[in-house]
């Protein structure tokens, strides 16, 4: 199999010619921070937490390791204080931009993005909160959707479409009036492409989407039903 | 070594930061040794005194006289500490923000699930007024610290206090000292 080398924080590694820096950084187990990235579904590269510097002859780059393609002699910093700042402003911003009260939230305990500001060490947001109105959808039999936690990282949108084959969710609208929409912008109860696979309910990283009945803390998000598809879909595990 | 002066403020939370300060327990005893508490709900002392070194704030902004004791509490403190994800965020208390101004919120609250003689209060000099919008402390003070949590856990709570005893900022990191919630 061809390979490359590149270099990760001064190391030299080897990947797969077509591995992006994410993967390749996983390989070699060095961490690299991501929040909209999910094993098995596209890249949109649309949180920018997973920015590393790429060293380059007119100074360094910021580029997404998830969608960015390594190329041989590539030289990466995971880590360094601008990066650092700037997750910590991205995850910020998150909190500014919804209504994340995590002592109400069904997730509390359980949460990416509340995990993500541990790692990031944020202890407040330096951005205004703006505490938007945002609907809360229960018309589901089963799930409900809580748009004041979304972060539109789009892992429902892409899981349903990708994984499951029934594209229930798409965004609508643009920059902060944007939202997640069920079927034609209706409510997600009376949309009859949802198989009530849950799928998106596990994929969503924080309490904007759960099973209902779930207080305080006691919604914890099950990934191991979308690895098994996964792994099954990329090693063909289900031909003979 | 002389005693540290150290305020506790109570604005609109649920005293739960209060409580979780309580639940340090035995430790108290340990503290009063190297903290005098000049001003606290629980103490009963009228009027935030001066030359505080570090005042504990649990709440968020949410009308004129948590507004007015901010202010005094910046004046009069050398380190100015958001106590809770209240103090912090704004939390629950800022859910009413997504009603509206206050007078949507009042009429919601006291009109519309009044149930015996709906009525607005107004007791002007004795009940303050609403805000707008309820903010985080630090959107309407400096804050030199803050210690999230929903309340902070006992533990977090003396990591801190140990360190201002001792003159040092505490590293404020990691699960046990940031996870809001
Ligand atoms: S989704 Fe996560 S960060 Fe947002 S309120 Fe819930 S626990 Fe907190
Ligand atoms: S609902 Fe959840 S998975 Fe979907 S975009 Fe929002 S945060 Fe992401």
């Amino acid at each position: 199999m061809a390979v490359k080398r590149i270099k990760i924080n001064g190391k030299t590694i080897s990947a797969r010619v077509d591995e992006s820096i994410l993967e390749a950084a996983k390989d070699a187990d060095i961490h690299i921070p991501t929040l909209c990235h999910l094993e098995g579904v596209k890249d949109v590269a649309a949180c920018r937490v997973c920015l590393v510097e790429l060293e380059t002859p007119s100074g360094n780059r910021l580029v997404p390791a998830c969608v960015t393609q390594i190329e041989d002699g590539m030289s990466i910093k995971t880590h360094s204080p601008k990066l650092n700042e700037y997750r910590r402003m991205i995850v910020e911003l998150l909190f500014a931009e919804g209504n994340h009260v995590c002592a109400v939230c069904v997730v509390n305990g359980n949460c990416e993005l509340q995990n993500l500001a541990i790692e990031v060490g944020m202890d407040h947001s330096r951005f205004e909160y703006r505490f938007p109105v945002r609907e809360v959808d229960l018309s589901h039999n089963s799930f409900g959707k809580d748009q004041n936690r979304c972060i539109f990282c789009t892992r429902c949108v892409r899981v349903c479409d990708e994984i499951e084959g029934a594209h229930v969710w798409d965004v609508a609208g643009r920059g902060y009036k944007s939202s997640i929409i069920s079927g034609l912008n209706q409510p997600w109860g009376t949309v009859d492409a949802c198989t009530e696979c849950g799928k998106c309910v596990q994929s969503c990283p924080t309490g904007a989407l759960f099973k209902k009945g779930s207080a305080v803390s006691e919604m914890e998000k099950d990934q191991s039903t979308l690895e098994f598809l996964v792994n099954a879909r990329q090693k063909h595990e289900w031909t003979r | 070594m002389s005693k540290i002066k150290v305020a506790t403020v109570w604005l609109a939370g649920c005293s739960g930061c209060h409580m979780s300060f309580l639940d340090l327990d035995e430790w108290l005893f340990e503290l009063s040794k190297y903290v005098d508490i000049v001003y606290s709900p629980i103490a009963d002392l009228k009027e935030f005194p001066d030359n505080v070194d570090a005042t504990l704030v649990e709440g968020a902004i949410a009308n004129e006289e948590n507004l007015e004791l901010a202010y005094k509490i910046r004046e009069r403190s050398k380190v100015v500490i958001s106590f809770g994800d209240c103090a912090i965020t704004a939390n629950v208390p800022a859910m009413r923000n997504m009603l509206g101004k206050s007078d949507s919120v009042l009429k919601r609250a006291y009109l519309e699930l009044g149930t015996i003689t709906p009525q607005l209060p107004n007791e002007p000099g004795i009940v303050p007024p609403l805000l707008e919008q309820v903010r985080p402390l630090h959107e309407v003070i400096d804050v030199d610290l803050f210690i999230p949590g929903c309340p902070p856990p006992a533990p977090r709570i003396k990591e801190v206090l140990e360190a201002l005893v001792q003159g040092k900022s505490p590293a404020m990191e990691g699960r046990e000292m940031l996870k809001f919630g």
